[in-house]
């Protein structure tokens, strides 16, 4: 084994990471606000909820597009193994996405027979989140592979455990979509997402706990990951900080701050995703794949990388400006359109 | 293998990308075309600052906007399905070929995702330059993004710059990955192809207003750009395409043998206008033929001589009715778009396009003839790869993922059901939207949402930049 062979799967799985987080929180928030769709029948409310979004929301998906790209550059192994295990969620999402994504431009177009896109953006974006809840249950859970390639079936990720991953984005995105409004709009649709925040926040702590006792639970290599001296000391700052984020994103939705709640639901994600990669790593494909195993030839994942290295942070920045041309709180009645 | 109705997962798989990809190409065609011609207009209204350029860019912006979308939602379906159908194709080529992918995602997505939001929104928002930069951006994005997946595709078709241990191709050059041998033909007649679908979109929309007598300005300004702009694209393509063929036939002789259906090299070739073409007696029947004229095409030769498709085993032929139709109807179709550019070019130069209704009224219902062009084209290229997935490297038949063939049968179903119905609503929306023409509704001062860079300014910004 050389160093290059080593380091560079550690890097690139950082990269795949931050690929993700940004994804889940960019795009979360985007499908959060599809899903309070439900709870906001007003025509005006809900052109306002989505003119929140609607510059950024082709930007922030393409985070996914980032996400699954890198997994198959980075880790080409990993990549054949995880969409065919996935292959029904990940169905569901790319349609989910279709519907979510088309009502961005077609709601606008059809208007005023626009009801079905209301239905399509709402639907899409749940069944999108629940889906993507699927896949991240499914590869915590474990996917069963046999000489390097998917040895389930059409069905394995289902599991209890899965669904409630599902359900567990699901609440979580649409918490984030509820700070997001607190962030970007006034009026009733502020007051009505202050008035969600708090149950849904308590809903996301729930699914935490849920899912805190249940992965050590099935898994020993888990429990022994998280529980196991001296990682239990390190590791009991999680639920620590978890808390503490929390009360803190409570404070701010009750004092009707614009930017903490939003900062602090993020905040938590954040935590909840260290936490799983805490009791996935040094796996790709748990139980059986390592980064290592899966990697790409160090060609590879050093062509990739050079790119990246150059490239992501001159995105970031200019999605750092796109997002503050358009800074500020929306008021009620006004649109892009 | 297993099967569902007695088809095996692989065809499953083949017919879902297929069908997803050709629904796919239309839209990414259009939009590379069309932001580059509204980055065109909105440089021109910024130069010359005469109005209608600037009420055309606006129009087009909207179109864009519900085109570019029906783009992106259908392009996230083709990366994923790679992982998802095709998982042994991305583990074998993964090595060399993700990272282009990876690329286009890093230099091409992200730049137009992330500028499409102040094209399409900062009309009012932000000053002309800022947002005529914007629009450049989603162009060069768009084209880019062209870049790379032709580089993809190409690779596929003529890999280079790499070697195969176990199986697995391996980088060794990435110049040579990346610029293997038919990529610059490919590029090139790819972009032309774009830019003379989106020609065909603009010149068919003037005819429609200038037939109903709405918008004469502006119609008038959409036939000149788009019939000289076919005028000039599409005899260009003709030559891109007669190079590309060359290339073809250096690097995938058996292609090319099934786009002339020639299936024995007994001497100069004909030129096959018609036939069906039987691959189980390998002849043709009702063959209509130009003697020798292949042979002139193909190798710029009389006497030129290339291999029929007889010279290669069984195992090792593409299916030659469906490429050698596509390729027909591609050069049919091409002629076409010449004489159409020509004789329109004739007409606005001798200023009797107005009284040629015949013309405006051909002219009027030929906007898809670039796109199934272009879908005609694709079929040829990648039809007539088979049964190579990577040619040389691995087989179609070898590169589907281990999944069982009832859910790909599911799920190439549902794709069906939700392609015609959504993307058929959208394109009845553009239609629509062209129908209603380019004086939308301007929105007012108080109807557009906070703005930071125009401060409270009136709607001046819309007008003229002095």
């Amino acid at each position: 084994m050389n160093g290059l062979a080593d380091t560079l799967p550690v890097i690139l799985a950082l990269v795949l990471g931050m690929a993700v987080v940004l994804y889940v929180v960019l795009d979360g928030f985007d499908l959060g606000i599809g899903m309070l769709f439900f709870l906001y029948p007003g025509e005006d409310e809900r052109d306002q909820i989505m003119n929140s979004v609607a510059p950024f929301w082709d930007g922030n998906e393409t985070w996914l597009v980032l996400g699954g790209v890198t997994l198959w550059t980075a880790f080409p192994t990993a990549f054949a193994i995880i969409l065919p295990a996935m292959y029904i969620p990940v169905m569901v999402l790319l349609l989910a996405l279709i519907f979510r994504g088309v009502a961005f431009e077609f709601r606008w177009v059809a208007k005023p027979r626009h009801r079905a896109w209301d239905w399509s953006f709402a639907v899409g974006s749940t069944l999108g989140a629940f889906a993507q809840g699927l896949v991240l249950g499914g590869i915590v859970q474990g996917i069963p592979v046999r000489d390097q390639q998917f040895a389930g079936h059409a069905l394995s990720w289902l599991s209890p455990f899965s669904i409630m991953c599902g359900l567990a984005v699901v609440t979580g995105y649409t918490l984030l979509g509820a700070t997001w409004l607190m962030l970007k709009t006034s009026g009733p649709v502020e007051e009505r997402a202050r008035k969600l925040g708090v149950p849904l926040l308590a809903a996301l702590l729930a699914f935490i706990v849920v899912v805190s006792i249940w992965t050590p639970l099935m898994s020993p290599r888990i429990a022994d990951r998280w529980f196991s001296v001296p990682n239990v000391f390190f590791l009991a700052q999680v639920p620590v900080a978890t808390l503490l984020f929390a009360w803190l994103c409570w404070r701010g939705i009750r004092r009707g701050q614009p930017i903490l709640p939003f900062v602090m639901a993020v905040g938590l994600f954040l935590l909840a995703f260290f936490g799983l990669v805490i009791s996935c790593i040094p796996y790709i494909v748990p139980p059986s794949l390592t980064i290592w195993q899966a990697a790409a030839h160090p060609d590879s994942q050093m062509f990739y990388l050079v790119g990246a290295a150059i490239l992501i942070p001159m995105i970031l920045a200019y999605t750092v400006l796109v997002f503050w041309l358009f800074r500020g709180k929306l008021k009620p009645g006004e649109g892009y359109h | 293998m297993e099967t569902v109705f007695g088809i095996e997962t692989v065809l499953l798989s083949r017919i879902q990308f297929a069908f997803t990809i050709a629904f796919h190409i239309v839209f990414p065609a259009f939009s590379i075309g069309l932001s580059a011609y509204i980055a065109t207009l909105e440089v021109v209204w910024l130069k010359t600052g005469q109005p209608h350029f600037h009420t055309l860019a606006r129009f087009w912006t909207k179109i864009f906007a519900v085109s570019f979308a029906m783009g992106v939602v259908s392009g996230i379906v083709m990366e994923y399905q790679i992982g998802t159908n095709w998982s042994r194709f991305g583990e074998v080529v993964g090595n060399t070929l993700a990272p282009l992918f990876a690329y286009e995602v890093l230099t091409a997505f992200f730049l137009e995702a992330s500028f499409l939001g102040v094209m399409l929104f900062g009309w009012n928002r932000f000053p002309p330059w800022l947002h005529t930069m914007a629009c450049v951006f989603v162009a060069l994005g768009t084209a880019l993004s062209g870049f790379w997946i032709l580089a993809a595709n190409s690779w596929m078709q003529t890999p280079a710059g790499h070697e195969v241990r176990d199986g697995i191709a391996y980088p060794v050059s990435w110049f040579h990955v990346i610029f293997n041998p038919s990529f610059p033909y490919r590029f090139v007649h790819m972009m032309v192809a774009t830019y003379i679908t989106t020609s065909m979109v603009v010149a068919a929309t003037g005819a429609r207003y200038l037939l109903a007598g709405r918008y004469p300005r502006e119609a008038m300004t959409m036939l000149r750009m788009g019939l000289g702009m076919l005028a000039l694209l599409a005899p260009l393509q003709a030559v891109v395409g007669d190079l590309h063929g060359l290339n073809t036939l250096e690097h995938q002789p058996a292609k090319v043998a099934a786009i002339e259906a020639h299936w024995e090299d007994t001497g100069p070739a004909d030129l096959v206008l018609f036939a069906w073409p039987d691959m189980r007696q390998e002849r043709n029947h009702w063959e209509i033929a130009v003697p020798r004229l292949g042979s002139l095409i193909l190798t710029h030769d009389w006497n030129g001589r290339f291999q029929g498709l007889r010279e290669f085993p069984r195992d090792q032929r593409p299916p030659v009715a469906p490429v050698f139709f596509a390729f027909r109807a591609m050069v049919g179709l091409g002629l076409f778009m010449i004489a159409v550019g020509w004789f329109g070019v004739w007409l606005l130069w001798r200023r009797r396009i107005g009284g040629r209704r015949w013309f405006l009224r051909l002219l009027r219902v030929c906007w898809p003839v670039g796109f199934v062009a272009l879908i005609a084209g694709w079929v040829v290229t990648e039809v007539g790869r088979q049964p190579w997935i990577a040619w040389g490297i691995l087989r179609t038949a070898d590169a589907a993922s281990p999944v069982n063939a009832l859910q790909v049968f599911i799920s190439l179903a549902l794709f069906v059901l939700v392609y015609f119905v959504v993307f058929s609503i959208g394109i009845w929306y553009i239609n629509r939207m062209i129908g209603k023409g380019p004086q939308g509704e301007v929105p007012g001062p108080d109807t557009l949402p906070n703005r930071p860079l125009a401060g409270g300014r009136p709607h001046g910004n819309e007008a003229v930049p002095s």
